[in-house]
């Protein structure tokens, strides 16, 4: 287990690297400079201003020596200053919008693996039963609905015409005056729509691939031995099938992360939530260079960790894996 | 001589696989169901200027916000257009970002799948790592970057959708690829001294294609929500050109006074979206079927 996990680490390297380079291009091989935000509508930005500001954030030197730069001051996390007005640091800017972003990925994922596994191990076991059918339409439903637009007209029902949950931010304006509980309900209700939406398209692609997989799962020879020796159906179920159902869904959870990051931009915006997706977003309307490669990095880095953590639950979970 | 017999035994086998194909894929009524949705999209985008009742882009400031009724079937929006005509050219944009977009990532998927699947060793290492890196980023993240860059016009959109959406074509092209070129065709081909590109296009390649067009089916679907939530974020199809998403996107501030702008094109969007998805599932069960 140690050899396959420094293994794992090693490989991450080069996969690291065509991360930075590919932050990297994206920004500086576009046509226009980072700088004609702010010059190009200023008649006092004369030539000399342009040069200055260009000299000022490196943009003088040849894209190799600008990439190696940042990469030098990347490993040691720093991402530099952004552009925009506040001019702080970027690392601090990402720092304080992530935990919220991260922890409510977390919860999603966490909603979406107990909810979608029964979902889809009985959809699986009774095959073609109703509720086999109606839950095939409403995942694909899910499949295909805009999550804005869902997140839109739940806002509608919940926030605007019933009056239940309150529709953005992540407290309401009274929140200190209130007592304990009612802190905590409060809390909890401004998160509920926002981790629903960002759970609602992962809930059906799990739950559709947990069916499929447990299908797969009880057609092979040693499920059918398992019902000969006279095991009783639940036992086939849930001792023999589900295990092995069960482990393809470790590696769909690391490939989801992706999805669910970009998926905050959607779901922050709607909901006024200062997370990382917000933040991206309030980046690329300013054109903050730093910032967008920063948050572009970090984004993919938090994949990078979660199929790392994924491929070593499976190897934990399945010894065939570490021998390969 | 027994060379055509070959022929002919492999053009009566891939009739009947095609036979047995329309056989699986008529039964499963979901797939006909969708099938019918994507039918009649193309036919209200191609006929759009027939069937629209009004000019998509005709401001009626007497006629603002009216709710649906027999004169607009989907009301009116804030500049008094008609929703309903606006939705049928919207069929037009949001189609074509579909299938633009998707031909950008099939194409770019194809070429390095096959380069990687075909010539294997440091070269597929090399095409196949660059995928993994971009695996790494939220795509979302990536198109939304790259169009702070660009300006966001139609075209460009179209082709950032394409060219962060190619990955997952190439892994399945490469594997297709894997498994054909080992088979006794590929083999014999080889034997015979044909060329490379040769057998690239002319006998792998179709092999290949009924993978390909299900997931081509799906990624349409695909683009076309990305398409409506970057117009939701005021960075899609720039209006005056009517998209679904720039609709729905106009519809949201007034929400609470004007509900059918935001309905409709969402609905419009949902039921194209499942269309595709039911039509792209039916295809891959009927090719396939112990898959279902």
């Amino acid at each position: 287990m140690g050899l396959y996990l420094i293994k794992r680490l090693v490989l991450m390297i080069p996969l690291f690297i065509g991360i930075t380079i590919i932050s990297f291009s994206v920004i500086h091989l576009a046509p226009g400079s980072p700088i004609d935000m702010a010059t190009d509508l200023n008649p006092k930005a004369t030539a000399e201003v342009k040069a200055r500001l260009r000299a000022f954030y490196g943009l003088d030197k040849p894209l190799a020596v600008q990439y190696w730069n940042w990469l030098t001051r990347l490993v040691t996390l720093d991402f530099g200053h952004s552009f925009s007005q506040d001019g702080r640091k970027v690392s601090t800017k990402i720092l304080e919008r992530l935990p919220i972003t991260i922890f409510i990925n977390i919860v999603s994922l966490i909603l979406i693996f107990l909810v979608a596994i029964p979902i889809g191990v009985l959809s699986a076991t009774y095959q073609g039963s109703f509720f086999d059918r109606s839950m095939t339409v409403i995942v694909f439903v899910g499949f295909a609905v805009p999550h804005f637009w869902l997140a839109l007209l739940l806002m509608i029902l919940f926030g605007v015409h019933l009056g239940w949950l309150p529709i953005s931010g992540l407290k309401s304006l009274n929140y200190e005056y209130l007592p304990a509980a009612a802190q905590l309900w409060d809390r909890i209700s401004h998160l509920l729509l926002p981790i629903f939406i960002s759970a609602s398209g992962g809930l059906a692609g799990l739950s559709r691939y947990m069916r499929s997989n447990m299908l797969e799962v009880i057609r092979q020879d040693f499920i059918t031995t398992a019902k000969a020796k006279g095991l009783s159906s639940r036992k086939v179920v849930f001792k023999h099938a589900l295990r092995n159902a069960l482990l393809p869904v470790i590696t769909i959870l690391g490939l989801s992360i992706p999805g669910l990051i970009g998926g905050s931009v959607i779901f922050e915006t709607i909901f006024a939530i200062p997370g990382m997706g917000q933040l991206f977003y309030a980046s690329v309307m300013a054109r903050d260079y730093p910032t967008i490669m920063g948050i572009l990095v970090i984004g993919a880095v938090l994949t990078l960790f979660g199929n790392l953590i994924a491929d070593l639950s499976y190897a934990l979970a399945d010894p065939r894996i570490r021998t390969t | 001589m027994r060379e055509e017999k070959a022929l002919h035994a492999g053009a009566d086998k891939q009739e009947k696989l095609r036979h047995l194909f329309w056989k699986r894929f008529r039964k499963n009524q979901l797939a006909l169901f969708g099938a019918s949705i994507v039918f009649s999209l193309f036919i209200v985008a191609l006929f759009a200027p027939l069937l629209s009742p009004y000019d998509p882009g005709q401001i009626n400031i007497k006629q603002v916000l009216q709710e649906p009724s027999a004169k607009h079937i989907f009301g009116t929006d804030a500049l008094g257009r008609d929703v309903c005509s606006r939705m049928i050219w919207g069929a037009r944009i949001s189609l074509l970002v579909g299938f633009v977009a998707v031909g950008i990532a099939t194409l770019i998927g194809i070429f390095l799948g096959a380069l990687a699947g075909y010539y294997g060793k440091w070269v597929d290492n090399l095409i196949m790592r660059f995928v993994d890196i971009m695996l790494c980023f939220p795509t979302f993240f990536l198109i939304l970057a790259v169009i702070a860059m660009l300006e966001p016009s139609i075209w460009n959109i179209m082709i950032i959708i394409g060219i962060t959406g190619w990955m997952s074509v190439a892994r399945l092209v490469r594997a297709e690829f894997l498994s054909l070129k080992q088979r006794d065709f590929t083999v014999a081909e080889k034997a015979l001294g044909a060329k490379d590109f040769r057998i690239i296009f002319r006998h792998i390649l179709p092999n290949a294609l009924a993978p390909i067009l299900v997931s081509a089916t799906l990624g349409v679907a695909g683009a076309i929500l990305t398409e409506s939530a970057l117009s939701f974020l005021g960075i899609g199809v720039q209006p005056p050109t009517p998209s679904w998403g720039n609709i729905l996107t106009a519809g949201k501030d007034n929400i609470d006074i004007a509900w059918w702008l935001s309905m409709y094109p969402g609905l419009a969007i949902l039921i194209t979206v499942l269309g595709y998805n039911l039509l792209g599932e039916g295809i891959r069960d009927a090719i396939d079927p112990r898959l279902k």
